[in-house]
C-alpha cells in the first residue's frame, strides 16, 4: 500500500514532465497536423539551458530560494521560445502546404541538428547536477518504508498546474487562443476571416517550446542529470501521451501524459526497468489499434 | 516585394514621388534582424559551455568568440540569400524542373552508365580496400533503400520502424549461424522469411492506422524490437552483441589466408589476398540489390504492383472496386521486411559482429531519408540519393562530430528546396500507347 502511494506519487510527477510536452505536440498537430519530431529535442535544449542558468546562478551567488528557480524557469522559456520559432521559420514554414511527407523528414532532420548541436556544443558527456532542492514531506509510514513527498515533486506538480492554468487562460480566453482554435478548425478560413495564420502558428511553436521549456527545467530539476539524447525518448513517449490523450486535445495531452506517466512508474516497479519503454510503446500501439482517436479526441470525419 | 511596398502610403514622400527603401538597406536590416535572432540562440548554448570538473561539479566556460563567428555566418548568409532571392527567401519546387526533366532524359544513359561503373568498381585501378568498403556500405542502402521504397514509395505506408527488419535479417542469421552452424547460404533466405513473418506480425495490427499515426506506430515497434534484443542477454548477448558470425564462403572455399587448395585463392591458384572477400562481399551486396530492384520492377507491372500503387493513390476508391485492401497491405510489408531481412543478414556475415547498437531509430530517418530523397517511387532516385547521403557522409569523415549535424541540416535543405525529391518525376508503369513523364506534384503520396 505505502509502496503503491510512493509509486503513484513519483508517476503523477513524472506525468505532469510528459504532459507539458504532450501540449506542444498536440498543439502543433492540431493546427498543421504535423508531427514536430524535433519537439523532444526542444525540451532537451529546454533542460540545457536551464542547466546553464543555473550555473551561471550559482556563480553569481544567487542561487537560493524560489525566486532564483523562477528565474531559472523564465530563461529557459525565453530562450528556448525562440529555438521553437527559429525552428518553425526554417524547417517547417517553407514546406507549410507541401507534400505530406516533407515536414516530416525536414523534422526529423532537425532533430539531428538539435541533438547533434547540442553535443557539440555542450559536449557528449552526461552532466550531473547537484540537486537544488532537497527533503519533503513524509506522507505515510509503513514500517520501514517511508513514503514521501518531496519538494521537488510538489514543485513539479504545482508549476505544472500554474503553468497550465496559464495556458488555458490563454487559450479559452484572449484573442491570440481564439486564432489559434480557429486556426485549428480551418486554416483556410481562418486565413480568409482576416486571422494572420503565420502569426499564429509561429506563436502556437513558441508556446509549445516554452512549455516543453518548463518541462525541461523540471526534468532537470528531478533529476539532475542531462544529456544530449533525452529528448527523443521523452519526445516519443510525449506523442505517446497525446495519442493516447486524443490529438488535437489540450486536456487529452494532459490526461495522457499523466496516465503514461503512471503506467510507465508502476511497471518498472512491479514488473521490469528495462521493458518499461516496450510498456510505453506497447500502449500507444493498442490506443492506436483500439480507440484511434484517444481518450478525448473528436471522431475523424472522412469525406470522399 | 517592391509592388507591395511601394503601394503603401508610408512609403511615398510627400511630393507624391514613390520612395523605395533600397534594397541593400532593406537586406542589411533582415539580416541584422537574423544576427541577432542567432545571438539569441547562440549566446547561452554555444557562448556558455557546462563542463564537469574533475572534482565532479560543473562549471561553466565563454566562449564568446564562437558566438561573434557564428552571428557574423548568420548575417552574411542571410544578406546574401536575401539579395539574391528577395525577401521571400528561398521557396521549394515540386514541379519537374527544367534540370529534372534533362536529368529524367539523361537517366536513360545515366542508369547504365551507373550500373557499369559498379559492375567494374573492383577492378578499377586505383581501387582499394577503403573504396570497396565504401561500395559495399553504399549498395546496402540502396538495398534498403529499395526495400524501403516498396512499402513507403508504391504502397504509400509511411514506415518508421524499418530498421527492425534489418536487425531480424542481422540476428536470424547470426543465431542461426552460431546456434546451429548453417551455412550463409540456407541462412539467407531463412533470414529473408524471418523478416518476411515479422513484416506481417506488425503489419496486422496497424492495417487500419494511416499517416502519421502508422509512422509512430512503427517507430514504436522498431524501438521494442531493439529494446528487447538489448535485454534479453540470454539470446542475444544484450548490449555486447554477437561476435564470431561466420563469414560467407565461395560455394564451400573458404577466404582464408592459407594458400590451402580448400580455400578461394588456393583452388583458383591466386595469391591469397584480403581483397578477395571483399571484392566477393561486394558483389554479393551489388547481386542482393539488383534483385531487390528487379523484383519491384517487374512487381510494378503485376497485378500486385498496380494494386499497390492504386492503393496509394486512393485507397477508397481501390476497396470500391475490389481489390484487398488487407492482403495488398501485408504484402508490402513483406516483402519490404524481407529485402530489409535479406540486407540484414548481409549485415551481419559482412560485419561479423552486431549488437543492437547498429539497429537504432537513426538508420531507419537515414533509410527514410534516403526514399524520400530519391523521390518517392523512383528507382534510379534511390541509388542517387545512398550514394549522395552515405558517399557525402563519408566525404565528411575529418568533422567527425559535425558530420551528423551536416547531415541532418541536408535534409532539412533539401526538403525545403526539394520537397518531392531529387528526381520528381517518374514513367508510369502502365500506359495506352506512350509513356510519358508525370511531374511528382501529380503522384499521390498516399495516406496509409
Amino acid at each position: 500500500m505505502a509502496y503503491a502511494l510512493q509509486q503513484l506519487i513519483n508517476g503523477i510527477s513524472l506525468g505532469m514532465i510528459y504532459g507539458l510536452i504532450a501540449v506542444g505536440y498536440t498543439m502543433v498537430y492540431g493546427i498543421i497536423g504535423m508531427i514536430n519530431f524535433a519537439h523532444g529535442d526542444v525540451f532537451m535544449i529546454g533542460a540545457f539551458v536551464a542547466l546553464i542558468a543555473v550555473l551561471l546562478l550559482q556563480l553569481g551567488g544567487a542561487m537560493d530560494g524560489p525566486a532564483a528557480i523562477l528565474l531559472v524557469l523564465l530563461a529557459s522559456m525565453a530562450v528556448t521560445a525562440l529555438y521553437g520559432w527559429t525552428l518553425e521559420r526554417l524547417a517547417y514554414r517553407p514546406l507549410r502546404g507541401s507534400f505530406r511527407l516533407a515536414p516530416l523528414i525536414s523534422a526529423i532532420g532537425m532533430s539531428i541538428v538539435l541533438q547533434n548541436y547540442v553535443q557539440i556544443s555542450q559536449g557528449a558527456r552526461v552532466k550531473p547536477l547537484e540537486p537544488l532542492v532537497r527533503g519533503g514531506v513524509e506522507v505515510m509510514r509503513d514500517g520501514p518504508f517511508v513514503v514521501q513527498f518531496s519538494y521537488v515533486q510538489m514543485l513539479i506538480i504545482g508549476v505544472t498546474l500554474a503553468v497550465l492554468a496559464v495556458f488555458t487562460l490563454l487559450v479559452t480566453r484572449t484573442p491570440l487562443g481564439r486564432a489559434m482554435r480557429a486556426c485549428e478548425q480551418d486554416l483556410k478560413m481562418a486565413a480568409l476571416l482576416g486571422i494572420d495564420t503565420n502569426r499564429t502558428i509561429s506563436l502556437t511553436f513558441v508556446i509549445g517550446a516554452s512549455l516543453a521549456a518548463v518541462a525541461g527545467t523540471m526534468y532537470l530539476l528531478r533529476y539532475g542529470v542531462i544529456d544530449f539524447y533525452i529528448g527523443f525518448l521523452a519526445g516519443v513517449k510525449a506523442f505517446t501521451a497525446a495519442v493516447l490523450g486524443g490529438i488535437g486535445s489540450l486536456p487529452g495531452a494532459v490526461l495522457g501524459g499523466l496516465l503514461i506517466g503512471l503506467i510507465e512508474t508502476f511497471w518498472s516497479a512491479y514488473f521490469s526497468v528495462q521493458y518499461k519503454d516496450v510498456a510505453a510503446f506497447s500502449i500507444l500501439a493498442l490506443t492506436l489499434i483500439f480507440l484511434p482517436t484517444g481518450l478525448l479526441g473528436r471522431q475523424e470525419v472522412e469525406k470522399v | 516585394m517592391t509592388r507591395a511596398e511601394s503601394r503603401s502610403p508610408s512609403a511615398r514622400r510627400s511630393d507624391g514621388e514613390p520612395h523605395r527603401p533600397s534594397r541593400l538597406l532593406l537586406a542589411l536590416k533582415d539580416a541584422g534582424l537574423a544576427a541577432l535572432v542567432a545571438l539569441g540562440l547562440f549566446a547561452p548554448v554555444v557562448g556558455l559551455r557546462t563542463d564537469v570538473a574533475p572534482s565532479g561539479g560543473l562549471f561553466l566556460r565563454t566562449r564568446w568568440e564562437d558566438v561573434a563567428i557564428l552571428c557574423g555566418i548568420v548575417f552574411a548568409l542571410r544578406l546574401t540569400l536575401v539579395l539574391w532571392t528577395g525577401r521571400r527567401g528561398l521557396r521549394p519546387s515540386t514541379a519537374p524542373g527544367p534540370w529534372t526533366l534533362r536529368l529524367q532524359q539523361a537517366g536513360r544513359l545515366f542508369a547504365p552508365a551507373l550500373l557499369a561503373v559498379a559492375l567494374a568498381l573492383p577492378f578499377i585501378p586505383g581501387v582499394g580496400r577503403y573504396e570497396l568498403d565504401l561500395g559495399i556500405l553504399v549498395l546496402t542502402y540502396v538495398m534498403l533503400g529499395w526495400g524501403l521504397n516498396i512499402v513507403v514509395g508504391l504502397a504509400g505506408l509511411l514506415d518508421l520502424g524499418y530498421v527492425a527488419f534489418y536487425a531480424v535479417g542481422a540476428y536470424s542469421y547470426a543465431l542461426l549461424a552460431l546456434n546451429f552452424g548453417l551455412s550463409f547460404w540456407i541462412c539467407l533466405p531463412l533470414a529473408g522469411i524471418l523478416a518476411a513473418f515479422w513484416g506481417i506480425l506488425l503489419g496486422f495490427p496497424v492495417l487500419r492506422l494511416r499517416g502519421d499515426y502508422l509512422a509512430i506506430v512503427t517507430l514504436a515497434f522498431g524501438e521494442m524490437i531493439r529494446i528487447v534484443l538489448l535485454n534479453w542477454v540470454s539470446l542475444t548477448g544484450g548490449p555486447n552483441g554477437l561476435s564470431g558470425i561466420p563469414r560467407p564462403s565461395f560455394f564451400g572455399l573458404s577466404f582464408s589466408m592459407s594458400g590451402d587448395p580448400d580455400t578461394f585463392a588456393g583452388y583458383f591458384g591466386l595469391e591469397p589476398s584480403p581483397l578477395h572477400r571483399l571484392i566477393f562481399l561486394y558483389y554479393l551486396i551489388f547481386a542482393l540489390a539488383l534483385l531487390t530492384n528487379w523484383v519491384t520492377l517487374r512487381l510494378r507491372r503485376q497485378p500486385l504492383g498496380r494494386a499497390w500503387e492504386a492503393m496509394r493513390e486512393d485507397e477508397i476508391a481501390c476497396r470500391a472496386l475490389g481489390i484487398n485492401i488487407t492482403t495488398t497491405k501485408l504484402s508490402a510489408f513483406a516483402l519490404g521486411a524481407m529485402f530489409g531481412g535479406f540486407a540484414g543478414a548481409f549485415f551481419a556475415t559482412r560485419q561479423a559482429f552486431i549488437s543492437p547498437e547498429s539497429f537504432t531509430f537513426i538508420e531507419s530517418a537515414i533509410i527514410l531519408a534516403i526514399v524520400v530523397l530519391g523521390g518517392l517511387g523512383s528507382q534510379i532516385g534511390v541509388a542517387i540519393a545512398a550514394l549522395v547521403m552515405i558517399g557525402g557522409f563519408e566525404l565528411f569523415r575529418e568533422l567527425e562530430e559535425w558530420r551528423m549535424l551536416v547531415f541532418g541540416g541536408a535534409m532539412v535543405l533539401i526538403m525545403v528546396l526539394r520537397p518531392r525529391g531529387l528526381v520528381g518525376t517518374r514513367t508510369p508503369s502502365v500506359a495506352l500507347r506512350q509513356k510519358r513523364l508525370i511531374g511528382a506534384n501529380l503522384i499521390g503520396e498516399g495516406k496509409g
